[in-house]
């Protein structure tokens, strides 16, 4: 009797640590909504798909100012690159669908809550001053998680490398170092594309919307989209057209990080489940099966 | 518990022995060439897909297939089943073998592994939400206990011995079996939290993994499957291992462990179906496109085995519980593969699959694992039920 017992009770302890499992599962979806903020000094971009004309003159001058070699693979003789990639941190794409015809910019969005951040294991991918999102050589292993979790498809391998490194914008941080704005800004001709602070930046897009009536479809994407972007885009095409993901306002980090919590905060549950199994073992092997233990 | 594991003996490389080693050799050659010139040229990886076979397979579903000893020590340590006892070591040894291949995939899948000594020891760095981290540190930690649970197979050989190693194996015998309660008990701990946590992993790739496989109950569905998949591999691997050894069987033992596979089976069905019930991702089910086909296909895999070995209990003949196995080790790769590389969906233009090299890496990975084991159990006593003359080839 006493050992069957014992069989229940462990079984009821491993119960009970998997049901604690489940359970930090789904509280940790029906809590999910716990946000982040931009920080308060948050610098940003914010293009408009209006006054774009597509001369590419920020794809030439984002290589020029990170040390990237001008991409002429497509052709052999034009620094075209047809997507961003191991030598191209932002890019211009078009868009065209009958008369409907807009350009597209493309870089690291420098996320309020960054998923790449989130997944990154010892932190070589950090949100740092005014919120840039940063790449830390001396710390990256190469595993490409943050490939796998961003959900822009951002971060680039140097896949034909050895020695590979992670390429994507980091908002030209070494340029801001020395008092200069990002380079694709500082070349845009039209303005389309303009550096400063998130939420001057976001009140300016709305103004530009509100004065505009018609012209853009009335929303500033990355305010609120997978918990806030801090490169901001109005355009008068809709926002999927241009390969911005529709997320919702929940930044995608978010569920992870509360189920990561929800289980392993200040590391109890792991500690208490080891106790119980180790108290489980002492007592059946205790309870006589001595050919049991090896 | 009358069985004692005694070694297999004979030669260790045998005709097939040698096919395995043959693979081996090509797969450290591809490895190193692969260290020379980069990911790019030597895999099919890109920047949509940046985790290709030797995450999807050799990592995440060659450690569920490495569950074997932990499923083992659950039943017979924790619900305190001894009569599944012989049974622990050789689920043990495939455990060790199995996890310690993975953990030599990923230095091979990752880019600049230099920097790998980061992982355990850049403490205060730590990411804490990052749920790679965890298993990556749990990993490793699991790899040095599996061999710690192995060594009694190991001193035992050695304890004979009238040499230094003898001696030594004397000395650790003692200490080693007042700890080995705890180290089983974290043989325990550590599957649950990464096995688990290999669901919270991929979860974070968010809306570009298809919601039949998105949830927030990805963790307990991992669990759940490894604990059958670990289950599965015992049933194979001592089927496998009796024919090909000639070693007495233990159909009985395998048998009854079928009603407990079952419900652990069950229990994955239930929840998967429940999830897509309350999150409204039923219409998804009956698209019959790739995704649903895919899906469709999983829960087939899972509920057949469970069904068959419900239905027939404890006296299901052993042909039908290896069957049963197969379809168990399926439906749980399948359920792997698919979370990691069917279901992920990094947008348009992207395609990804494996290139030759890649591929036979994996291949000499696994021919490694095989060989390893072949080559351990004819040397140590690891596997049970032995054939009459116990002691014939024992070497001192």
């Amino acid at each position: 009797m006493a050992d069957r017992r014992s069989f229940l009770k462990s079984i009821a302890a491993a119960g009970t640590a998997m049901a604690g499992a489940a359970a930090a599962g789904v509280t940790g979806e029906a809590k999910a909504g716990e946000r982040r903020e931009a920080p308060p000094d948050a610098v940003g971009m914010l293009y408009d798909t209006t006054l774009c004309i597509g001369c590419k003159t920020c794809v030439v001058a984002c290589h020029k100012a990170n040390d990237l070699e001008p991409d002429t693979r497509t052709d052999d003789l034009h620094d075209a690159p047809l997507s961003l990639n191991d030598q191209t941190k932002n890019i211009i794409k078009l868009y065209k669908e009958g008369d409907r015809v807009s350009y597209m910019k493309q870089q690291c969005m420098h996320c309020v809550d960054p998923a790449c951040v989130g997944a990154c294991m010892i932190g070589a991918l950090q949100k740092r001053e005014y919120g840039i999102v940063t790449w830390d050589s001396n710390r990256c292993i190469g595993c490409r998680y943050c490939q796998v979790a961003c959900p822009y498809n951002i971060p680039k391998f140097q896949w034909a490398s050895a020695a590979p490194k992670i390429v994507k914008c980091e908002l030209c941080n070494h340029r801001l170092a020395e008092g200069k704005i990002p380079a694709c800004c500082e070349v845009c001709p039209r303005q389309a594309v303009i550096y400063g602070k998130r939420d001057e930046l976001l009140a300016e897009a709305k103004r530009r919307i509100a004065e505009n009536p018609g012209r853009y479809v009335d929303k500033v994407y990355g305010e609120e989209d997978g918990g806030g972007t801090q490169v901001l885009y109005i355009s008068h095409v809709p926002f999927d057209k241009l390969g911005l993901p529709e997320l919702g306002a929940e930044s995608v980090p978010a569920l992870n990080r509360e189920i990561q919590h929800g289980i392993y905060k200040g590391f109890v549950a792991p500690a208490a489940l080891y106790a119980a199994l180790g108290a489980v073992m002492l007592r059946n092997r205790r309870s006589g099966k001595g050919a049991d233990h090896e | 518990m009358s069985e004692i594991a005694v070694p297999v003996g004979g030669k260790a490389l045998n005709g097939p022995g040698k096919v395995l080693f043959g693979l081996t050799l090509l797969g450290i050659v591809l490895m190193i060439w692969r260290f020379a010139v980069g990911l790019g040229p030597s895999t099919g990886l890109s920047d949509g897909y940046p985790w290709g076979i030797w995450i999807a397979f050799d990592v995440v579903t060659g450690t569920a297939l490495a569950c074997g000893g932990y499923a083992m020590a659950l039943l017979v340590y924790v619900m305190n089943r001894g009569k599944y006892h012989p049974l622990v070591r050789p689920a043990i040894l495939t455990s060790a073998l199995g996890y310690s291949i993975a953990a030599l995939a990923i230095v091979v899948d990752v880019g600049r592994p230099w920097f790998i000594w980061r992982i355990p020891l850049s403490v205060d760095k730590w990411n804490h939400a990052s749920a790679l981290l965890e298993v990556a540190l749990c990993v490793m930690a699991y790899v040095v206990v599996l061999w710690i649970e192995m060594s009694p197979a190991f001193i035992e050989k050695w304890k004979t011995q009238d040499t230094s190693l003898g001696n030594a194996a004397r000395n650790v015998s003692g200490a080693l079996d007042k700890a080995l309660l705890w180290i089983i008990a974290l043989g325990i701990l550590l599957p649950t939290m990464h096995q688990s946590s290999l669901g919270t992993v991929i979860m974070l790739a968010g809306p570009r993994l298809h919601p039949l496989w998105h949830t927030a109950w990805l963790p307990l569905l991992f669990l759940l499957s490894c604990i059958a998949m670990g289950y599965a591999v015992v049933v194979m691997e001592s089927t496998l291992a009796s024919r090909g050894f000639g070693r007495a069987k233990e159909d009985k033992m395998l048998a009854s462990l079928g009603g407990v596979i079952a419900y652990v089976l069950l229990a994955y069905v239930v929840l998967r179906i429940v999830d897509i019930v309350i999150h409204g991702k039923l219409g998804l089910v009956f698209q019959f496109d790739l995704y649903s086909w895919m899906f469709l296909l999983e829960m087939v895999l899972f509920l057949a085995p469970a069904f068959y070995l419900l239905a027939g209990r404890g006296k299901t003949r052993i042909g039908g519980m290896f069957r049963a196995a197969l379809a168990i080790i399926l439906a749980g790769s399948l359920y792997r593969f698919d979370a990691y590389l069917v279901a992920f969906n990094p947008g348009k233009g992207w395609s990804y699959f494996p290139s030759i090299p890649e591929m036979f890496i994996t291949i000499g990975l696994v021919a490694a694992e095989i060989l390893l084991y072949i080559v351990l159990v004819r040397r140590f006593p690891i596997l049970g039920g032995a054939p009459k003359p116990l002691t014939a080839t024992r070497r001192k």
